[in-house]
């Protein structure tokens, strides 16, 4: 690993901890993030992502362990550190009694932009968000997509060199995100440090160069997408159908193939370096399943590994 | 029509709008995040102030039309109407001043509470809970503490606007016969703050409206229109109900309105009194609201 000094280090975060009453939301997590790196919390509902977050936008109190973003420590210097960041949250929390152009031009005012900057800088990121023909509208008029990439055009304003979005595209349809998933690739391009939380697993492979996954407030595990599926899951995976009565029954008999074997409700599942040959061996002990489908390991399978399959909520 | 974009260099023809777009856009940058910090600490309840008027410019025209309305309303039912009778029936019985005289100061500070009354109640809810509006700021390099101010410069100025719309109409009523009836216009404005602050910081406590709102209006806003010496002097109702007067600050505000507007026989040590109790009120909400604010938006 190079030797870096704090100073390359764009957010730097030690033993950071977060107490609600007796609940740890975040337990002693440490991680760096340089400049123009696209970084990812993943992790399931409760898992801390927000918590750390909303830290990290110098929102929220840490109960200890040290964070700073751009050298400084977001508790003591809350202002200047919101100064150089621009936020999505969870939830949009525009004001749908101004029009959309409007929400843009209040929102630069909070960082003392002068209207000389805003009126233009408003019609280049409502350009950018493609809501031009949307200026003038009312926001409760717009679409959820649309809405979200008026948030992220909102956080454009002043010009941040650390972009944090959490679940940024969370409740879209499959448009919305990819037009939302463009516009972030377009500003990872353009040097902006993205720091984003989600629980979709594609989006995850897709903008980030690294990501960490956490769950129960601690760090699971830690690498880019592809590191994290060499680790920790194997190159390919044979599933398999065979009803869902039969299914943990057949699961006995399938012993021995592959690398390891996961009898789920639904499906048994292989994971293995070669799926079609993993198939081969299944039929030649004379079993038959009703479907069978060999893919790539995906960050999904690591995921559920690491952070096991019962449902959160 | 070989080349329709990108007009030859130098061709400054009245300014198109593509010329002015290349050579305006590489000039957009924002300012740097010291410079910003440095803004918003100097001026940020400014900021939040400007944006809560810019909310209020939506409804620029409800605003005025119940500014204009309410005032004329009241004083043409209650103050020529109600008035003619209660002066031909008991001619003196207010200090030898027309019922309408009597009655206007107490009305424009009661119009302050009720305009109060709503702003901080409804919208404190919107910001924390409904549409979630003081999320967004807080976010920014503001810190909470001008998000309560700034919003405290825009309610200031709204119920300025409107008391002077209202002491307008008084004076054209001919109600205000003192000088110094202008002076009016800031006392309703701290009668309404002093009721209005520490409503902000409850308001900014309640977790889910189950209708306490409602309660307040009915329970407190509407007794304390009733029984703080609006309609008839405190004096007039039994012991056992003046403390209500004496508690509330609309009483406090239309003492000092009516000896502003028709020279109503007040001595110093209860004109000091009348002003650090509402003054009083007014600092108590506002450092509570700021404690609030600070402990919800900053879990």
């Amino acid at each position: 690993m190079p030797t870096s000094t704090p100073r390359d280090y764009v957010i730097s975060a030690r033993n950071l901890t977060k107490h609600y009453g007796d609940f740890a939301a975040v337990d002693d997590i440490s991680f760096d993030v340089p400049a123009g790196e696209s970084f990812g919390l993943l992790g399931p509902n409760g898992a801390g992502k927000s918590t750390t977050m909303r830290m990290i936008g110098g929102v929220s109190q840490r109960t200890s362990g040290s964070l700073t973003i751009m050298g400084l420590d977001p508790e003591q210097h809350g202002p200047q550190v919101r100064a150089h960041l621009g936020v999505v949250p969870q939830q949009d929390n525009l004001d749908e009694e101004l029009r959309v152009r409007d929400n843009l031009l209040v929102y630069g005012r909070y960082f003392g932009l002068p209207m000389s900057y805003l009126k233009p800088k408003a019609d280049e990121l409502l350009e950018f968000a493609q809501l031009t023909d949307k200026a003038k509208s009312k926001v409760d008029s717009l679409s959820g997509g649309m809405k979200r990439r008026l948030t992220i055009a909102r956080s454009l304003i002043n010009e941040p060199k650390i972009l944090l979005l959490d679940e940024p595209t969370t409740g879209l349809d499959p448009q919305a995100r990819h037009v939302l998933w463009d516009r972030l690739f377009r500003l990872k391009e353009s040097g902006v440090t993205l720091i984003l939380t989600t629980h979709y697993m594609d989006e995850a492979e897709q903008l980030c160069d690294r990501l960490v996954v956490v769950d129960k407030g601690k760090i699971m595990a830690e690498g880019s997408p592809a590191r994290l599926i060499r680790e920790h899951s194997t190159r390919e995976v044979l599933e398999l159908r065979f009803g869902s009565e039969r299914n943990t029954t057949v699961a006995a008999e399938l012993q021995g193939i592959g690398d390891r074997l996961e009898p789920l409700p639904d499906r048994v599942l292989i994971y293995t370096h070669d799926g079609e040959a993993a198939l081969e061996q299944v039929t030649s002990r004379g079993l038959h399943p009703i479907t069978s489908l060999v893919r790539r390991s995906s960050l999904e399978d690591v995921f559920l590994r690491l952070t096991g399959r019962s449902l959160v909520d | 029509m070989t080349e329709p974009s990108s007009p030859p260099a130098g061709v400054d023809n009245g300014g198109t709008t593509a010329n002015q777009m290349t050579t305006a856009k590489p000039q957009l940058h924002a300012h740097p995040p010291q410079v910003s910090a440095e803004r918003a600490r100097r001026f940020g309840s400014w900021y939040y102030a400007e944006h809560s008027l810019r909310v209020m410019n939506g409804y620029r025209w409800t605003l005025i039309a119940y500014s204009v309305g309410n005032p004329v309303m009241y004083l043409f039912a209650m103050g020529v109407g109600l008035a003619t009778l209660v002066d031909q029936n008991s001619p003196g019985a207010f200090g030898g001043v027309s019922y309408l005289a009597f009655i206007a100061p107490a009305l424009l500070a009661s119009a302050t509470i009720m305009t109060a009354a709503t702003e901080f109640t409804y919208p404190v809810m919107d910001g924390f809970k409904w549409r979630r509006v003081y999320y967004g700021p807080h976010a920014s390099p503001l810190g909470v503490h001008q998000i309560v101010n700034g919003y405290i410069i825009a309610i200031t100025l709204r119920l300025t606007l409107m008391s002077a719309i209202y002491f307008g109409i008084v004076a054209a009523f001919g109600a205000s016969p003192s000088l110094w009836g202008w002076a009016a216009v800031p006392v309703a404005v701290l009668c309404g703050l002093s009721f209005g602050l520490p409503l902000m910081a409850y308001s900014a406590s309640v977790q889910e409206d189950k209708g306490q709102f409602a309660l307040v209006m009915r329970f407190l806003v509407t007794p304390m229109f009733l029984f703080s010496g609006t309609f008839f002097p405190l004096a007039t109702l039994p012991i056992y109900l003046q403390w209500i007067g004496w508690i509330s600050p609309l009483w406090h505000g239309t003492q000092l309105g009516r000896m502003l507007t028709y020279g109503f026989p007040v001595p110093l040590w209860l004109v000091v009194i009348h002003v650090l109790y509402l003054v009083g009120l007014a600092v108590l909400g506002w450092r509570l609201a700021h404690r609030t604010y600070a402990r919800r938006l900053g879990k």
